[in-house]
């Protein structure tokens, strides 16, 4: 027999990433693009300005367009747990399963429900009413993703719990809940969404400006975004870095891989750019550039803090796991949280930019910044594929922190092969589906939002 | 009754909900290329079930995360070892839920046509998969000392386990005519009461059948004393009987009320013939997964029930409501109403 050069654990690991990555380029838009369309739709309610109508119709169409793939792709996320990760649900389920179990009845069971009722209950209900159930969609998926938070936040920093007869159990439910490591995450994540709901929102209004038609209207859905965007984007850079203040204390691993910091330092410089340092034969880089410092303020709050070197780290836990490589992909981790960091700057400086020219009422006049716009509209998407990589991929070699590795936690019985058509079959869904979205997102966002006379309203 | 016991009846309760209602939306999918003369009609369908197949479609996802935090032995053997199938229902059901949203998106007749196939093959396939798939946790799969599956995706299907997939398809089919009869007007509703009618047959006959054959998979294969497994198989097959009379007497809202029991009278079986285990190995029968080597720990389980006592009420009120916010019956004015289409919905 041929040997396999990939392993069944590689395999699922493809697909974990593959599905998570997909399945989270859906559900921040739904997060943010949701409260927005809330808010023009009651903007419309209390001024009764039809132009208001028109954008909540127009970018409602986009919202149902995404909301549909990421219904989709979450029924993957759930189920692949058990069909992949049969060791790890095992040992997992009691603590893990029960965020996700309330998520359903409490969260995802009322977003659907409720788009539902926005969707065709606009003749149905009475206007105020219509206008609640949209809220209420917006509401219920920050409830979703505060509870899929607590579940993931859990693997990265177990509390709460207790190890009876190899397996995880619950014994505190508040300490799961308020896991301060998922409520910072939950907050990033929200921002996140916010980001992606105005981003998208702005670039694709910019392209509309651009085309120099209904000006008026699009004039208007720009400012709403940059509203957001602006405090959304700077928060993001503050709260991103109090995020990484609680992966220091609870993955050191995950920040010193993120830095490629080899040795424990005190002060510690930021790593802006550097060729070479990604691994134990070649820790010092041939070129850097460093700011002195700011990485002892991001990873501790204290300009003098200090963060301890992956060489240490190793040290540590192979004393207290065992033999075993607990550093994870160095070069991957610095450059991921490059991208995301500095993509983040981008953004904040996109809508910066965009809130001064529309302040000086040149924003649908100045086409060059208008195309930086519609380009800024894939920032999002990238950052947080990023964010997930460097979350993900930093916590190993474990799939929850210090408990379970990875190679324990696949499925036993399942063949390489199995996994291998399985995987095959998701990749050319996602990439059939994700281009069919695509081609429908920008056809309805080149469209001119309706007239609200259209016939065949009853 | 302990809470491991209750949480057993509750995912019970949980796949009843989900085969009373999307078994109706299924069974509008199925009936897709059968009933709508044109193109209006074909709306008109994807506009009954648009409001709400989302919404039914998450007592699945419920049902499966229960499992997970009440059973999680249970769901790591089901989830992994039904693998391949659960492959094939999650790739159809992926493109059904797109066939709602996407189909209306764009009005050339091949891709309407292809999306509305897409629903069709969709709705029957996963039907048919979730029949084959609870039939195999009576019947029971093979299972190591350690719960470990052993077996391939052959072991799953046996003329048992493949007519229960049958048996749901037709129930279903049936279950979707009896909802659209109350949904629909004038000739459209003429012909959904005459589908109806005829599919009451082949429906009461494969479903008495499979209920029947379960009390005896029970009783074989589980150990099942014939008497409690036989209480709701001999109630499905009552309702199905009161289904054949009341289709004929063209009784909107009683025949959709036993097409809707029936499916709950299968799951009541499946689930009576399988207690107290939760899935039975076969050969060996001492591997078995019972209630209480799968339950996770006391605490969680309370901690879930406080949380299903809270939220449980509630989407019973709210899911009810959505469904009295779109009681109208659908023709006529409807006609250019199309699912989703916020320029044709949205006029105030």
């Amino acid at each position: 027999m041929i040997p396999l050069l990939v392993s069944a654990v590689d395999l699922a690991r493809i697909q974990f990433a593959t599905t998570s990555i997909y399945h989270f380029l859906f559900v921040p838009l739904t997060l943010g693009l949701a409260p927005l369309v809330a808010v023009m739709q009651t903007l419309w309610f209390r001024s009764r300005d039809d132009a208001w109508l028109r954008l909540t119709r127009f970018f409602g169409t986009l919202l149902l367009i995404n909301f549909a793939i990421g219904v989709a792709t979450g029924l993957v996320q759930e189920f692949q747990f058990g069909m992949d990760w049969s060791v790890y649900s095992n040992y997992v389920g009691g603590v893990f399963g029960a965020p996700l179990a309330i998520e359903g009845l409490a969260g995802f069971m009322v977003e659907a429900t409720f788009l539902g009722l926005w969707i065709f209950g606009w003749n149905q209900l009475p206007r105020g009413l219509h206008l609640a159930t949209i809220w209420i969609v917006a509401l219920a998926s920050w409830l979703s993703a505060y509870l899929i938070l607590v579940a993931n936040s859990w693997m990265q920093h177990p509390v709460g719990y207790e190890v009876v007869n190899g397996k995880a159990q619950l014994t505190s439910v508040s300490a799961l809940l308020t896991n301060s490591f998922g409520i910072i995450a939950w907050i990033h994540v929200i921002l996140a969404g916010l980001i992606f709901g105005s981003m998208v929102m702005f670039g694709i209004s910019c392209w509309q400006l651009l085309r120099e038609r209904n000006v008026e209207l699009f004039g208007r859905a720009a400012k709403l975004a940059l509203i957001v965007a602006v405090p959304a984007t700077l928060i993001q850079l503050s709260v991103g870095n109090r995020f990484g203040e609680a992966v220091t204390s609870a993955q050191g691993m995950k920040i010193a891989a993120s830095e490629a910091q080899w040795n424990t330092c005190e002060p510690c410089g930021f790593s802006i750019f550097q060729i070479g340092g990604f691994s134990q034969q070649d820790e010092t880089p041939s070129f850097s550039i460093t700011i002195p410092r700011v990485l002892s303020w991001m990873a501790t709050g204290s300009f003098s803090g200090k963060v301890e070197g992956l060489n240490q780290l190793q040290r540590q836990e192979r004393r207290s796991y065992g033999r075993g490589n607990y550093i994870p992909d160095v070069r991957l981790m610095y450059w991921s949280m490059r991208v995301m960091a500095m993509l983040g700057v981008a953004m904040f400086l996109v809508a910066a930019v965009g809130a001064w020219l529309h302040r000086k009422r040149k924003l649908h006049t100045t086409r060059w910044f208008l195309w930086i716009a519609v380009v800024a509209m894939s920032f999002p998407y990238i950052a947080a594929t990023a964010g997930w990589i460097l979350t993900e991929m930093g916590r190993q070699p474990w799939i929850v922190q210090n408990l379970l590795k990875t190679s324990d936690a696949v499925s036993t019985g399942l063949s390489t092969a199995t996994i291998a058509v399985s995987l095959t079959v998701f990749l050319l869904l996602y990439a059939t589906l994700g281009v069919v979205d695509f081609v429908l997102m920008r056809h309805f966002a080149r469209l001119d939002p309706p007239p609200v006379d259209q016939p065949g309203g009853a | 009754m302990g809470l491991e016991e209750v949480w057993f009846v509750a995912i019970g309760v949980l796949w009843s909900g989900y085969f009373l209602l999307e078994g109706f939306d299924f069974g509008v999918g199925i009936l897709l290329p059968v009933l709508p003369r044109d193109e209006r009609e074909r709306a008109l369908m994807f506009r009954s079930i648009g409001p709400v197949w989302d919404g039914n479609e998450v007592w699945l996802v419920v049902a499966a995360g229960a499992t997970f935090a009440a059973f999680p032995a249970w769901y790591a053997t089901l989830f992994s070892g039904f693998y391949v199938a659960l492959l094939l229902i999650l790739v159809l059901l992926i493109v059904r839920v797109l066939s709602f949203e996407w189909r209306e998106r764009h009005d050339g007749a091949r891709w309407r046509a292809a999306w509305l196939w897409a629903n069709t093959i969709g709705s029957i396939g996963a039907s048919f998969l979730w029949g084959v798939a609870l039939a195999n946790f009576v019947e029971g799969v093979p299972l190591d000392s350690s719960h470990v599956f052993t077996g391939g995706i052959v072991d799953l299907f046996s003329p048992y386990t493949v007519t229960a997939g049958l048996a749901v398809v037709v129930m279903f089919a049936l279950h979707g005519a009896t909802y659209l009869t109350l949904r629909l007007t004038g000739d459209f509703h003429r012909r959904a009461s005459a589908i109806a009618r005829r599919l009451a047959i082949p429906a009461a006959v494969l479903g008495i059948g499979i209920v029947a054959w379960t009390v005896l998979v029970a009783h074989d294969n589980n150990d099942r004393a014939l008497l409690p497994v036989a209480v709701p198989a001999v109630i499905t097959a009552a309702v199905l009987i009161l289904a054949l009379v009341f289709t004929r007497t063209s009784n909107g809202g009683w025949a959709f009320a036993t097409t809707g029991l029936a499916a709950i009278g299968f799951i009541a079986t499946i689930f009576t013939g399988l207690y107290p285990r939760v899935l039975v190995s076969s050969p060996t029968f001492a591997n078995s997964l019972t209630i209480s080597n799968s339950a996770t720990g006391h605490y969680a389980l309370q901690v879930i029930s406080v949380a299903a006592a809270i939220f449980t009420p509630l989407i019973l009120v709210y899911q009810g409501w959505t469904y009295y916010v779109f009681r109208t019956r659908l023709g006529g004015d409807h006609a250019t109403a199309a699912y989703g289409s916020l320029g044709d919905e949205g006029h105030p």
